[in-house]
């Protein structure tokens, strides 16, 4: 069904996949009076292997955010089933670090507070806390900011921070949704690459859901491609046989060109399909 | 555009030394002009209108002699008083509100009864139950203070970012530690923002319940004077009355600043 390519590619020892969706749909109740519940996304398998990459793209409001969040344990599906390392989800993901779309710092903590608390709330000493915490503002490169906070740094730097407070609790599965979305072109790509870079030091499992799709190949073992809204299904998916290390060069490999031009192919009718929906349902409204 | 510092202060006292010009030549320079009245007469007349000299040296004597160093201990406790057990019931009450929605939905007509009611009507009241020692005025006091507190941290608890509320959450902390981090802050910082406007309605409170029935404190003293047609006494009084407020002011935006350390500067007009 879907053409997955069959390019020798250095794959993750697969065990036991870290995530597992199967045949998830999540609707949302429809608060006009009752009426019927708006099925956001439907059908949806996917399994993302221990330390694997997947990148998930999709038009806007396709649902891409709803999957992670099905994941991350703070949306129940209505059916089917959110399996973490072969264990049925229940509650929220203990093993997921989520960085989000939004600003989702602690405005009243500094930052190197803000990379702590994951450490505090589980009753680390706050000195080695904070010492821990420090580390990991210099690896995310923020060492000189560990006391400055949040509206005091860039909106690139604030995306540093969160990522660094993700981090420091070691998750298994990092969850990303658009996390780089709000940042400028130079500034995504240069957090592209200090997110490959920190993510190759001990390969988690990611699920990166992103609307730039030159980014989820750039830095995805995988891309999945969503389909336009509502009962979103997934359409189809690529593996990216472009070797590891990359760099922001990666950009210019005729690989990369090929595969774009091949995703871009199945997923341009999503796109135009899902601004097509989106005007309906606002003359609608 | 903004000038020097200096300069802006200079404009400020310009204002000041000007107007307190009018008032002192109003009030001790007579006019004789047949065209208006037939005997010489003065633009501010000094029985309505006092003369800023008179003020000040009112003013002075009191501070000087200490006859208004009780009556300001007194506005000061009670506005403090007012503020504390004000702010402290509506972060409470606050807080209590915003996590359980029922309980809010139940007295929210109640609520905003009891905070369209004009505080003065009050005040016999409250004199009646508390007597006229300084718990009336208080209690006056902490009926205006509680319920700007109390929306505020209502509205800090309510509005506090859903992202920050489900990052805290896979961060893992629990109900404790979100109330903790979370909600708290949140709710604190509501409260800190509307701290001027609680700390002067608190003022407010003490001074005018004393001004309706007391037997200490400013508007007792701004009260006893106009009872005598005082008006010197009674300038001298809200010149007084003023200086306090400044001061308290001042005080307010220092802890702020102290406390509201993370916010951005509001941008200010300049």
């Amino acid at each position: 069904m879907s053409p997955v390519l069959s390019v020798v590619q250095p794959a993750p020892q697969v065990q036991t996949s870290a995530v597992v969706l199967e045949k998830v749909r999540i609707a949302f109740p429809n608060a006009k009076r009752g009426g019927a519940s708006f099925v956001a996304v439907d059908d949806a398998n996917l399994a993302v292997a221990d330390g694997e990459f997947v990148a998930i793209v999709g038009p806007t409001g396709c649902g891409k955010s709803t999957l992670l969040n099905a994941t991350a344990g703070l949306l129940k599906p209505a059916s089917g089933s959110v399996s973490i390392f072969g264990e049925a989800l229940s509650g929220l993901n203990r093993k997921a670090g989520y960085l989000f779309q939004a600003e989702a710092l602690f405005p009243w903590k500094t930052a190197v507070e803000n990379v702590a608390i994951g450490l505090d709330i589980v009753g680390t000493p706050k000195a080695e806390a904070r010492a821990e915490a420090r580390e990991w503002l210099a690896r995310v490169g923020l060492a000189a900011f560990a006391d400055r906070y949040p509206h005091m740094l860039s909106g690139g730097q604030r995306k540093r921070v969160g990522l660094a407070q993700v981090l420091i609790r070691h998750p298994k599965i990092l969850l990303m949704d658009e996390p780089f979305g709000p940042l400028d072109a130079q500034t995504r790509q240069i957090m592209g690459n200090l997110l490959l870079d920190l993510w190759s030091a001990d390969r988690k499992a990611v699920m990166f859901v992103t609307h730039d799709l030159e980014e989820a190949i750039a830095l995805a073992d995988r891309v999945v491609i969503m389909g336009a809204g509502p009962a979103a299904r997934i359409i189809g998916e690529w593996k990216v046989p472009i070797a590891r290390p990359r760099d922001i060069d990666v950009r210019l490999d005729p690989e990369f060109h090929r595969l774009h031009k091949e995703i871009w192919a199945a997923l341009k009718d999503e796109v135009v399909k899902g601004y097509r929906q989106s005007e309906t349902v606002e003359q609608g409204q | 555009m903004m000038r020097s510092r200096s300069t802006l202060l200079g404009l400020q006292l310009l204002v000041a030394v000007v107007l307190l010009a009018i008032w002192h030549l109003g009030s001790t320079v007579k006019l004789n002009i047949p065209a208006i009245s037939a005997k010489p007469f003065y633009v501010l007349d000094p029985f309505f209108f006092s003369t800023p000299v008179a003020v000040f040296q009112r003013t002075f004597l009191d501070f000087y002699s200490g006859a208004i160093w009780y009556h300001l201990g007194i506005t000061l406790l009670e506005t403090l008083l007012a503020f504390a057990i004000g702010a402290a019931g509506g972060v409470l009450i606050g807080f209590w509100f915003a996590r359980k929605a029922v309980l809010a939905a139940v007295f929210d007509p109640y609520v905003k009864m009891a905070n369209a009611l004009p505080r003065v009507v009050l005040a016999p009241i409250f004199a009646l139950w508390l007597g006229l020692g300084i718990w009336s005025k208080v209690a006056l006091g902490v009926t205006l203070v509680f319920f700007i507190v109390f929306f505020n941290v209502y509205q800090g608890v309510k509005e506090v970012s859903p992202t920050l509320l489900a990052n805290a959450r896979m961060l893992g902390m629990n109900e404790r530690q979100l109330m903790r981090n979370v909600f708290w802050p949140s709710a604190l910082t509501w409260m800190f923002s509307s701290l001027h406007t609680a700390v002067g309605f608190a003022l407010v409170g003490a001074v005018v319940g004393e001004y309706l029935g007391a037997a200490a404190g400013l508007g007792y003293r701004i009260h006893q004077a106009e009872g005598v047609f005082d008006v010197t006494g009674v300038f001298s009084g809200m010149v007084v009355l003023s200086i306090f407020v400044i001061i308290i002011d001042m005080l307010v935006s220092a802890i702020e600043k102290r406390l509201l350390v993370w916010r951005p500067a509001p941008a200010t007009a300049q």
